[in-house]
This record gives C-alpha cells, sequence and structure tokens, in this order.
C-alpha cells in the first residue's frame, strides 16, 4: 500500500494513504474532538468541531474527511483552532435544549463533555430555536427535536448500517430537522424499533420511551406477584453503566440487584432460550424430514421480525413459529409457574430487562398473546435497569455474589450465547447433533459461526449422512443482502438461517448501555461484550447445551409433554403477518 | 396551461422515472417533471418514485424538502407571486403581500379551499425595473399600489 509522510504538531508521522487526518492523529495521541463523526458509518464533516489548521491553507479544514497528503503540516492546537471549534460548539449549544441536569444523557453526552473539555462556560448566542417537536408516539423510540445537533449519525446509522432509513434529512437551512417523512411518527413509518439510532446519538435527542415507573408501581403493589427475567446480553453490558470494564460479565450482582429492587422472583430469559432451542431445533427437523418449508429462519429479533413483515411478506413462511426466549419465559411464567404456585397469572407482572428497545413493542404483540393475556408484561432496557439501581442507591459494585432463582434463573451455556450473533446456531446446533447421534458430543465449539463479520455460512456435518447448511447475519443491511440471495433462489440448499436485527446480534442492542463515538474508534463493542457471554458458556454455566439443561427436562417432563407438542404450540408458537411501512 | 394529471395515475410518474432512471443524479428532473405533470409532488408521487428508483422514500422527500421549488400541497389554479427580492421589498412587498392574503384569506404558502388561488413569496424575478411586482401564473403586474390588488383578483 502507498504510504505518505507529513507532520502533526511538528511531529513526523508516516501513514498509508487515504487515511485522515482525525485517523492519523488517533494513531499518535492527538485528539481532535469531534461529535458528527462515527467511525465508518457518518463521516461528513458536518459539526465543524474537527477543524484544524494546515500550513498554507487558505483555511481551517475538517480532520474526518481531509485525507493526509504527503508533506503536509497540521496544526491541531493553535489560537485560531480552538477559536473557531468554540464558537462553532457554542452556535450547536445556542440551538440545543440545554436542560442538561435533567436530560437521560446527563454525565454521558458527548455535547455536554466537550463543551466541558473546550471550556465552553456561557453561550453567547441568543435567539430562535428550529426544533420543538417531541415524538413520543411509538412503544419504543422518543424522538426530541429541541436536542437534536442534526450531526446525522442516526441518519446514517438508520439508512447505511440497518437498511430502514426511517430517519431522513428534511428542509434546508435554520429549520432544517431530522424527520421521518411527511410529518409522520417514527410509529407510522415502517421503524423497526431496533434503537440503533438510540445507541448512536450523541445527545438526548433520542431515547427509549421509559417503563420503569410502571415497574416501581408493581413492585410497590402487594396484590402483585412481580418476577424479572433477564435475558442474556444484559450481563455483558450492565457493569459499563458502573464503571466495569466492557466485557466484564456481572450476572452474580446484577441477581444481587434485581433482588434488592424488590422483585419477588429473579429468573432468567436464558431459560426461555433453552427452550426455544428444543422447540426450533425439533422445528427444524421436522422440516428437514418432511418437506417443510427451508431455508427456516430464526425469529427472536423483534427488529427482524419488523423487518421481514413489512419489506419481506412473502417469506413469512420461513419463518420459525417459535416466540422469542422473552415470550416463551413469560408465557411459561404465567402458566405452569402460575399453577404450580397457586398464583392467578393476572396477578402476575413478568418484567423482562432486555438489551433491546424492540422488545417493548413486541410484548404488545396480540399474537403473541395466551387467551388473551401478554406473556412479559412491562420490558426495561439495560440501561433503565442501571438507573433504577442507581435511583435505589444500591451500590452496585459492593453487592454479593447471588445466583438467579431456582428453575427459571437456571440456564445452559447454549442459552447464554444467544446475546451474540451466531449464538442461536451455535445452541441449536449443539443439540440437533447430539439428538440424532444419541450421543454427548464433546466437540462443541462452533467457532465457524462466531464472530462479528456481517454474514457468515456454514456446513456442518451433524451425523454422517446430514450435512447441515447455516447462514448467520446480523444488522439490517446484511439481513437485506440475505434476503435478497433468498428471493434470488441462491439459499436453496440452505438449511437454518440465523438473522437478527443489530449488527453484532444481542450484545450490541439498541438497549444497551451508551458509547462514545470516540470510544468505538479503538474498541468493537460488538466483539468486547460477546466474550463475556462466550466466557460464561465455556467457564462458568455448568451444562453448555439446552437439552442437557435440568430445567428444560423437567418442564417437558412435569408439563410441556413433548417440543413442538400440543402445549407448546398453545403457548410457544406464534404466526406473523404483513405489515404496511406507512400508516 | 395543460390540464394536470391526477395523482391517482401513477403511470405518467413511472414513465418519467423510467426515461431518466440511468442518468446518475436524475432525481431532482424526475421531481421536477413530475410536479410539471401533477401539480404537486404527495406522499403517492414520491412513494413511487422512491420505489421505482429503489431508493429510500427519506432520501426523496429530503430532497423535495430541500428546494423550495417543489410544492407538497397543490397548489391553485391561479398561482399569486409576489416577489421579495430586495428592489421589490424596499418598494413595498411586504403590504401587498398582506393586502392579497386579507382578502383572500391566506397566508403565505395557503391554496384556498376551492382551489382556485394560492399565493407564494417568490425570490427576485427580475422585473426590478418594476417593483414592487406580482405574478399571476404567466402575467406580470408591476408598479402596484394596494389600490390595484382587489382588481387584479377580481380579472380572474
Amino acid at each position: 500500500m502507498k504510504e505518505v509522510t507529513f507532520k502533526i504538531n511538528g511531529q513526523e508521522m508516516t501513514v498509508p494513504e487515504g487515511t485522515t487526518i482525525l485517523e492519523a492523529a488517533r494513531q499518535c495521541n492527538i485528539d481532535i474532538p469531534t461529535l458528527c463523526y462515527l467511525k465508518d458509518v457518518n463521516e461528513i464533516g458536518a459539526c465543524r468541531m474537527c477543524l484544524v489548521e494546515i500550513a498554507g491553507a487558505r483555511a481551517l479544514q475538517a480532520a474526518c474527511v481531509y485525507p493526509v497528503a504527503n508533506g503536509i503540516e497540521v496544526l491541531t492546537n493553535t489560537p485560531n483552532v480552538r477559536e473557531a471549534r468554540r464558537v462553532n460548539l457554542e452556535l450547536i449549544l445556542s440551538n440545543h435544549n440545554r436542560e442538561c441536569t435533567t436530560c437521560i444523557r446527563s454525565e454521558n453526552c458527548e455535547l455536554q463533555t466537550l463543551a466541558t473539555d473546550l471550556g465552553v462556560s456561557e453561550v453567547p448566542f441568543e435567539g430562535e430555536v428550529s426544533g420543538t417537536l417531541v415524538d413520543d408516539k411509538s412503544d419504543s423510540i422518543v424522538r426530541d427535536e429541541s436536542k437534536c445537533i442534526l450531526c446525522k449519525r442516526c441518519v446514517a446509522v438508520c439508512g447505511d448500517v440497518q437498511n430502514v432509513a426511517v430517519l431522513g434529512s428534511v428542509g434546508r437551512g435554520f429549520t432544517s430537522q431530522v424527520q421521518p417523512v411527511f410529518g409522520r411518527s417514527l410509529a407510522d413509518v415502517g421503524c423497526i424499533r431496533c434503537g440503533q439510532c438510540i445507541v448512536n446519538c450523541p445527545v438526548g435527542a433520542l431515547k427509549e420511551k421509559s417503563s420503569i415507573q410502571e415497574v416501581w408501581d408493581a413492585i410497590a403493589d402487594p396484590t402483585k406477584t412481580v418476577i424479572v427475567e433477564t435475558a442474556p446480553a444484559v450481563r455483558a453490558s450492565l457493569g459499563e453503566e458502573f464503571g466495569y470494564p466492557m466485557g466484564t460479565p456481572v450476572t452474580d450482582q446484577m441477581a444481587a440487584a434485581l433482588r434488592r429492587l424488590g422483585f419477588d422472583k429473579v429468573f432468567d430469559t436464558g431459560f426461555g432460550a433453552d427452550v426455544t432451542i428444543m422447540e426450533e431445533g425439533t422445528e427444524l427437523l421436522g422440516r428437514v424430514t418432511n418437506g417443510g418449508v427451508l431455508p427456516m429462519i430464526t425469529s427472536c429479533s423483534p427488529g427482524w421480525i419488523s423487518y421481514i413483515e413489512t419489506n419481506y411478506p412473502e417469506f413469512l413462511p420461513h419463518l420459525s413459529t417459535c416466540k422469542s426466549p422473552q415470550q416463551i419465559t413469560g408465557a411459561l411464567l404465567k402458566s405452569h409457574y402460575a399453577e404450580t404456585n397457586g398464583i392467578d397469572p393476572k396477578d402476575m407482572v413478568v418484567v423482562s430487562v432486555m438489551p433491546c428497545t424492540a422488545k417493548k413493542y413486541e410484548l404488545k404483540r396480540e399474537e403473541l398473546k395466551v387467551d388473551g393475556i401478554p406473556d412479559v408484561d412491562i420490558s426495561i432496557t439495560t440501561r433503565e435497569l442501571a438507573r433504577m439501581i442507581k435511583e435505589a442507591r444500591i451500590m452496585f459494585d459492593q453487592l454479593p455474589k447471588e445466583e438467579f432463582d431456582d428453575y427459571y434463573g437456571e440456564y445452559t451455556g447454549a442459552a447464554v450465547i444467544f446475546g451474540a450473533t451466531g449464538g442461536v446456531m451455535e445452541a441449536a446446533v449443539r443439540t440437533l447433533a447430539d439428538i440424532l447421534n444419541k450421543k454427548d458430543i464433546q466437540a462443541i465449539d462452533y467457532e465457524m459461526v462466531r464472530g462479528v463479520q456481517g454474514i457468515k455460512t456454514a456446513t456442518v456435518d451433524v451425523t454422517p449422512d446430514l450435512a447441515v447448511k447455516l447462514l448467520v447475519a446480523s444488522g439490517g443491511s446484511n439481513i437485506e443482502k440475505v434476503m435478497q440471495q433468498l428471493k434470488a433462489g441462491e439459499l436453496a440448499d440452505t438449511h437454518f438461517i440465523e438473522l437478527m436485527g443489530c449488527p453484532g446480534g444481542c450484545v450490541n442492542g439498541g438497549g444497551q448501555s451508551i458509547v462514545p463515538a470516540k470510544d468505538k474508534m479503538d474498541i468493537d463493542i460488538r466483539a468486547e461484550r460477546a466474550k463475556a457471554l462466550y466466557v460464561s458458556d465455556a467457564k462458568i454455566t455448568k451444562y453448555r447445551k439446552s437439552h442437557q439443561s435440568p430445567a428444560v427436562i423437567r418442564i417437558y417432563d412435569e408439563y410441556l409433554g413433548e417440543p413442538n407438542g400440543h402445549k407448546s404450540h398453545h403457548l410457544l408458537h406464534t404466526t406473523y403477518s404483513q405489515k404496511p411501512k406507512l400508516v | 396551461m395543460a390540464e394536470l394529471i391526477p395523482v391517482e395515475n401513477l403511470d405518467v410518474v413511472k414513465a418519467i422515472v423510467a426515461e431518466h432512471r440511468e442518468v446518475p443524479g436524475c432525481l431532482m428532473q424526475i421531481l421536477q417533471e413530475t410536479q410539471e405533470k401533477y401539480g404537486y409532488l404527495p406522499l403517492e408521487l414520491q412513494g413511487t418514485i422512491a420505489d421505482e428508483l429503489g431508493m429510500p422514500l427519506t432520501e426523496v422527500y429530503g430532497v423535495a424538502t430541500f428546494y423550495s421549488q417543489f410544492n407538497l400541497t397543490p397548489k391553485g389554479k391561479f398561482k399569486i407571486g409576489i416577489c421579495l427580492g430586495t428592489a421589490c421589498y424596499v418598494r413595498g412587498a411586504q403590504p401587498i403581500i398582506d393586502k392579497v392574503n386579507s382578502i383572500l384569506g391566506t397566508q403565505v404558502g395557503d391554496t384556498t379551499e376551492d382551489g382556485k388561488w394560492s399565493v407564494d413569496a417568490t425570490r427576485c424575478i427580475g422585473a426590478c425595473g418594476l417593483a414592487p411586482v406580482l405574478t399571476v401564473n404567466e402575467d406580470v403586474y408591476g408598479r402596484l399600489v394596494l389600490d390595484d390588488i382587489a382588481g387584479i383578483i377580481e380579472k380572474y
């Protein structure tokens, strides 16, 4: 590769041709402030925070879009640069709703951090403000235009990464806004509620619809039995909210915290994930042996479900009929658990803690209810759980390590890895291989479906006679490629496809802890958080295959009978239908 | 002026897209011609353009709202444009606008309920010697005084 040599703040550097000043500066530990920059996603030079001086150049240049050229001299800390950055920041702040102390992003706001770092102590500009609308019609996402700084990171993520493109630039000049089309609410334009816009927003312009008060109310109600279930990916991110390094699993402290918040029972969605494998694996085997619709596609991700319902309804028969682990856990709590403990399901409140904003919508879906009763009543994100823990003044890092409650809190390593892209696939193959070969196979690390690549394919010889072709993809734009292939008939010999709405799977879900764009320049949060799950799988959980879980064995013995049986179909399976793009 | 095509007829917009789709950056041209034929660019037409081009609707809508020449709502049979260029402005264009609006019960950008009139403020139309100026469709009225306005509107 061709290289270029240049000087930055007097220091000589050689970098590959095409490297931007921003990237080069980062390599030699020179920090250049950014707001609109999102590595590989949004590099548009819009916010003008990364201005630098180039000796001999007429004007200051945006470092995020300026490729280094041979012999240039870059200066990142001159009076001109500091003055320009500060004025630009003051102008952005003058049109930003600065209710910082009560803002959900206080202390985790890139704009606030910059204002502090650049020494902005007052905003000299006063006048009209351009955005006032708060759109809270969606079950999952609240959009507050008064805080939007038009960095367009959400536009790039929604369009280019997720291929959903419901947020766009509207209008021109001072009145320009980031909005859905024709003044519609996000609830009415085919948004899949993945929340990737939220985790990539530098400020508080996008946030989840909070369900915290509902949870507090339920806990305070003496007539209610309030049960919590936590998704695998939550334990891989929750620690970040309390200062733990990314990728630290905080499962045991989380269980302790949930108990102290006042939940009557602390269970794990991993239980439902193990049941999902039994149901989905059986369904797949059935389709393979009986000539059913193949490839079969997973149905755990509500973002993906919305994507297929709005964009590819003709392929709905490919979806597994299994509900998601959130719903399966809830459905079994409100049936088996309620019956065995003599509780009226109407007096139960099932709360799920999810890495996901779309789960808030999923639990309200009519087709997932059992006899009119929702499986899950309230869903909160990883971030909301952290807020509740803080509000309750629980000292998270001082908590003793505790375990989930019995039975519904039991889960296998196979369930834990559901949180990473490829995890559902690996969990399913572990069980399928054992069942088909009628033995306890020891080599169960299916590395070929692990990792953060957008699309992965593998062929696994599960028996000497059966080689299953697998495909794993995550993130809307990768899903789109897979669906195009499916449409073109190119995946006719593939058996099983795992699709997750968010890039990297649930560990990078829209409900997870928010990581500043600057940190994302150096670390891949998808990989870091996934490590926590694979460590749990390899070293911590007692069982690593869903069908070996004593809890799973018991629920089929005592209650469900057999996978895909009559009871399972009533409680754990559903069907989906076409949804309009625009309402 | 040719009769406008009803929005229900999507064949014309599809033909416009088909004609230009291979040209890079064709969206502007398509929007312009579509507006010429239909009079404005409602959701149905923008949605068709987006689908035909395989482009997100947000992108089409972004362009349609960026340029002031594109209308998202139907314009009147008679389009009044009052020039707000510098010369017209200093010669009293604002009172002219106010007068038009008070007669028609409109605001700038509006179309009357009967669909007869729409009122817009325009940039300089290059008739500064006649300032202040307004146009009704292709007709130009210059050196206006407030008392002229009612008479002009009555003519249509």
